[in-house]
């Protein structure tokens, strides 16, 4: 597919745009990204591509308009059928990867967000334990879903790991300023290594590197 | 004959936990019914949850939780989706990637903005009510800008996008009881062509709970939130 048929208009280093910049990845789509700078007046082809949120990332495939990282990614999954798949092919596993996504987007990150405007050393408390209560789930289902191989998505990455991504990012930023390691070996050490061998990935490398 | 027969009938068992009057779960008693799946209902009480439910949705312990042959699964869309997957009469999804797209946008649209600024509006007051307020109307005219030149968001059949609307079909209504506001008005005729229509379709009409009982209930929460000075 020629590079002009599919741009995404995103925003350095927003982890929901990296999203759909992993998924292109791992499809091996080529694309262009139009860079949004957050900081200024939202652009006018923001407006007109996402006029109900006024939020990246965009995918603009032709002249067809996607929103929602998420959304996009299944997008990206079902239209470019060839392998590696994103999302898993049994029904149940991908309720539950649909679940945890979700979970991530709804609860967590919000949690993660709160950590860090937290005003009171109590409250700020309050929203670090349910985090690591949160990771603490991740790593269960991490055991159970992965079946013993690298990702969630099994030996590949799939919807699930390119979910969690977004976490991985406020993560890192909340260790810093609170000091706490929230993924850790006593706790999280499966999340640990995955965090690792996520961002080494050659998909998730090439985004970065790519900036 | 007859393992093929118990066989048959253990590989679609399928269970509902919900209340009587959640929204979520009247979602996915529409999609069953929409596909004609034989389900049982268990009604919970939500001060006093059963230890099945708690078992399986920990994460939450919310309803609705839909079991298909002992799996759990919860989240309204989730669900609706699994629904879709594994039984593909009526689909609720179409097949082309950017209507699918379109549909699970505006099924979040919903659950993220609309239903807020609308609960906004009923449990609020001042200020907030009032922001709440313009929000909704905005949010509504973006709904209403969608369902031009459709009978229902899905086209011609009811799809997950009618059904995660729905609510504004039966509880609306309520709301503006409730409250004295009129929420949806001549300013959104689409919208009440579409509630007609969805409200009407044979499926849904007789799904619902009685709206005299869902007023008595939305009633008192009302006064909760706007205690008499």
């Amino acid at each position: 597919m020629a590079e002009n048929d599919v741009k995404v208009l995103g925003s350095w280093p927003s982890p929901y745009v990296l999203r759909v910049r992993i998924a292109l990845h791992l499809k091996s789509v080529n694309y262009e990204h139009i860079e949004e700078n957050l900081l200024e007046s939202k652009s006018e082809l923001l407006l007109k591509s996402n006029p109900v949120f006024k939020k990246v990332p965009v995918l603009i495939h032709g002249d067809k308009l996607i929103c929602e990282s998420l959304i996009i990614v299944q997008y990206i999954d079902e239209v470019w059928l060839f392998a590696p798949s994103i999302l898993p092919s049994d029904a149940y596993e991908r309720a539950n990867s649909r679940f945890l996504a979700a979970y991530v987007d709804d609860k967590l990150s919000p949690a993660l967000r709160g950590a860090l405007a937290a005003e009171s050393e109590d409250a700020k408390k309050a929203t670090i334990a349910q985090l690591e209560e949160g990771l603490v789930l991740l790593e269960e289902k991490f055991r159970k879903l992965s079946k013993g191989e690298a990702f969630f998505g099994g030996d590949n990455i799939g919807y699930l790991d390119i979910a969690i991504d977004s976490l991985l990012v406020w993560i890192q930023v909340v260790e810093k300023f609170s000091e706490k390691k929230l993924l850790n070996e006593a706790k999280t050490p499966c999340l640990l290594e995955w965090a690792y061998r996520f961002s080494s990935h050659a998909a998730v490398k090439d985004v970065l590197a790519r900036g | 004959m007859v393992e093929v027969e118990i066989a048959k009938s253990m590989a679609e068992e399928v269970k509902l936990f919900k209340t009587w009057s959640t929204p979520f779960g009247l979602r996915v008693v529409w999609a069953l019914k929409l596909k004609g799946i034989p389900y049982e209902a268990i009604d919970e009480d939500l001060s006093n949850k059963s230890a099945l439910l708690l078992q399986y949705n920990p994460v939450y312990k919310k309803v609705p939780v839909l079991v298909h042959n002992g799996k759990p699964i919860s989240e309204s869309l989730v669900i609706l989706e699994y629904i879709d997957e594994t039984w593909k009469q009526n689909p609720l999804l179409p097949q082309d990637p950017l209507e699918k797209a379109r549909e699970r946008f505006w099924a979040k649209f919903n659950d993220e903005k609309l239903l807020q600024s609308i609960w906004g509006v009923f449990a609020k007051e001042g200020k907030e009510r009032e922001e709440a307020m313009a929000a909704s109307m905005e949010n509504l005219k973006f709904v209403e800008e969608e369902l031009k030149g459709k009978k229902f968001f899905g086209g011609e059949k009811i799809g997950l996008a009618d059904i995660t609307f729905g609510w504004l079909a039966n509880l609306i209504c309520v709301f503006e009881e409730v409250t004295g506001l009129k929420m949806i008005d001549e300013r959104f005729p689409l919208l009440l062509a579409w509630i007609q229509e969805f409200s009407q379709h044979p499926i849904i009409k007789d799904a619902g709970p009685p709206h005299d009982k869902l007023v008595i209930k939305y009633q008192a929460l009302y006064e909760k939130f706007h205690p008499a000075k």
